[in-house]
């Protein structure tokens, strides 16, 4: 097999720095959020205690389960074998690493004592998927740190296979994990059901590949270096293939919620008569962030156009922000299910009276936390690939198949 | 010349004496009561303590029970932040105990009934709490160890009666029998303090003069709450999820 070059990311530095200034400034902004979130209390927040996760944990969930499928990229080729995904598998490995400690980042800072994280690391309750996760999280940035010094050490390179499969069965494990929180949740007839963990995986090839195709057209891009149809057009039929899994998933999650009669509340609620919520899902998780991106990638014109290519990847990633946003908030939103056969007419406490759904607004510092882990994130991906070798040279057709017919 | 001074530090050592005599002998006379109350024995699982709610007697528009219970655990203590809306607030203030008024779809049959943490015997708060903060005592309450809980809410995601509540906000004034600080969680702990120094019964308990309220060992085939509920049918709310609710109800 032909030896792939790497090279550092080479854009001018006027450029370079100006991007991480801008991504620095957002991060900034993001920690003044939380200090002033932390100064004064969640009071100032949109989070109440009837909806006890909010913006932040849309935005913290999302990067966390995009990180695992960031790794995809690279598990494709050293796990199954795929050679035309080799070059491409230190960057996916940078940026699984990348987007967790951003989504981390928020879900700690949102903490009501972030400064209690020390409890978390030594105090556990093993029954808790919570303090599984902790393990998954932490163990998972360890396994891919090995993996990528396995890809770039040459002396190493002999057991990248072995950690690779390691670090696929993980990430795995990890998705099962985060989509469990919410699977493993009896009391609220959103959750509460198996599907969570299959479909949170699958959400995170999509999310994961998504960004990971903008992260690199945009380096690509940037500075001129060749990247050529046959590995970008293999991807995003890739991503195009992730997202109509999740559109099943979608489908076949209602279908079977429409088929027990305890849900059909639950089910009226997010698909017809839920507000915001309901336009979240059918404008934002199915429209925008399924229907379009599938038309746009399966078309045989402008799937071709990397601008086509680029939009319907924004796209995934704003659908994901809406899905992540339906299940958590919305599924709080809608009220617990106490007293069946009964309507609560009055409650001292928010108990969905009338059936009435709990209501929550986003406020300013919830988003800008969310958003600052989102800036970290691309922040340390690009000073990774400014200053280490994790871009392949070229990307050009002949490049990733030497075979290939100009 | 040397007399004046032994004198000097005879006086200074009998004063001394006198002094650390008044200033410990308290402490330790105080550390005795303190010790020769139940709190030297430990926390036993011969004792389950519930309670039964007969809903037939909770009246339409009372809130003795909600109104006691902010008293006894410093609920009231607890201000509007300054410069929060009123409808937001309302939303993010604690709440242990609270009123619910259902109608019955069927018959349309009106009930009144309070409503706070059912501690249950297999309380899904204490499953998912990744610290072990949220725990069960042996005599069956559940409640949060203020010490390791990060502030998380995932127990709060995880009750089925909504029952916990995040302190939003700084906390400048706090009740001894409650102690609390800004991002934690917390719910009803049926007045735990009042147990664990001799007491016997609940603040809603004391406050509900309809007698709708029956609190005590449920495993004690005489006490009140056992006999109540030995004589009328009741039920755990979302027994589908078969939790062994401690607090029970009548006629819902």
């Amino acid at each position: 097999m032909k030896k792939i070059h790497y090279r550092e990311w080479g854009i001018e530095s006027p450029r370079y720095w100006g991007l991480l200034a801008v991504l620095a400034a957002i991060v900034a902004v993001g920690g003044f959020a939380t200090l002033y979130m932390e100064h004064e209390g969640h009071w100032v927040t949109g989070m109440t205690n009837q909806i006890v996760w909010g913006t932040p944990h849309v935005f913290a969930i999302f990067l966390i389960v995009a990180a695992s499928g960031a790794l995809n990229v690279a598990s494709i080729g050293s796990v199954f074998g795929q050679t035309m995904y080799k070059p491409l598998a230190r960057l996916s490995g940078l940026m699984a690493i990348t987007l967790l400690v951003g989504g981390l980042i928020v879900l700690v800072l949102d903490l009501g004592q972030p400064a209690r994280l020390i409890v978390a690391m030594t105090t556990y309750n093993f029954k808790s998927i919570f303090a599984w996760n902790i393990y998954l999280y932490v163990g998972f940035i360890a396994i891919v740190v090995v993996y990528l010094f396995t890809m770039m050490e040459r002396k190493a390179n002999k057991y990248s296979k072995g950690v690779g499969v390691l670090a696929f069965v993980w990430r795995l494990a990890l998705t099962t994990g985060t989509g469990s929180i919410f699977g493993f949740l009896v009391a609220r007839q959103g959750y509460d059901a198996a599907i969570m963990a299959p479909m949170f995986i699958i959400m995170s090839f999509a999310y994961g590949l998504a960004l990971y195709l903008l992260v690199l057209m945009f380096a690509f891009d940037s500075e001129d270096r060749p990247l050529g149809d046959l590995i970008l057009l293999r991807l995003k039929r890739l991503l195009g293939v992730f997202v109509a899994a999740i559109f099943y998933f979608t489908v076949v999650y209602h279908l079977t919620n429409l088929y027990g009669t305890e849900n059909h509340a639950y089910e009226a609620f997010i698909l017809r008569d839920g507000g915001v919520y309901t336009w979240t899902f059918w404008i934002g998780w199915v429209l925008l962030g399924m229907i379009v991106p599938m038309g746009i990638l399966f078309h045989p014109a402008l799937g071709t156009q990397r601008g086509a290519i680029a939009l319907a990847s924004v796209l995934v990633v704003l659908g994901g922000l809406s899905a992540i946003y339906v299940i958590v908030i919305g599924g709080q939103a809608y009220p617990l299910s106490m007293f069946p056969g009964h309507t609560i007419i009055e409650s001292g406490y928010y108990d969905g009276v009338n059936g009435m759904a709990r209501s929550y607004s986003p406020s300013l510092p919830e988003f800008l936390l969310g958003l600052g882990g989102f800036a970290l994130a691309l922040l340390v991906t690009f000073i990774g690939i400014r200053v280490l070798q994790f871009l392949p040279a070229s990307l050009s057709n002949e490049a990733v198949d030497p075979h290939h017919a100009k | 010349m040397s007399e004046p001074t032994n004198k000097g530090r005879r006086d200074f050592l009998v004063a001394g004496a006198g002094v650390a005599a008044t200033v410990v002998a308290p402490g330790v006379f105080l550390q005795s009561v303190a010790n020769a109350g139940p709190r030297d024995t430990p926390v036993s699982d011969k004792v389950r303590y519930g309670m039964l709610i007969d809903t037939t007697k909770c009246a339409d528009g009372c809130s003795d029970c909600v109104s006691a219970c902010d008293k006894e655990n410093g609920l009231d203590l607890l201000n509007k932040p300054e410069g929060a809306s009123d409808e937001l607030w309302d939303m993010q203030r604690p709440r242990w105990i609270r009123s619910v008024k259902l109608r019955n779809n069927l018959t349309g049959r009106v009930t009144s009934l309070p409503m706070m943490c059912q501690h249950c015997e297999k309380p899904p708060c204490v499953d998912v709490c990744p610290t072990g903060a949220s725990f069960r005592r042996a005599d069956g309450i559940v409640m949060v160890d203020r010490h390791t809980c990060i502030g998380c809410r995932y127990c709060m995601m995880a009750c089925p009666y909504n029952a916990r509540s995040f302190i939003h906000e700084n906390v400048q004034l706090k009740s001894t029998a409650a102690p609390r600080g800004k991002g934690c969680v917390e719910s009803c702990n049926l007045c735990v303090h009042r147990l664990d120094n001799g007491g016997t019964t609940t603040a809603c308990q004391d406050a509900c003069k309809h007698g709708a309220i029956v609190f005590g060992d449920l495993k004690d085939p005489s006490s009140a709450v056992s006999q109540a509920m030995a004589k009328y049918p009741s039920v755990q709310i979302r027994a589908d999820l078969q939790l062994n609710t401690g607090v029970r109800y009548t006629d819902i």
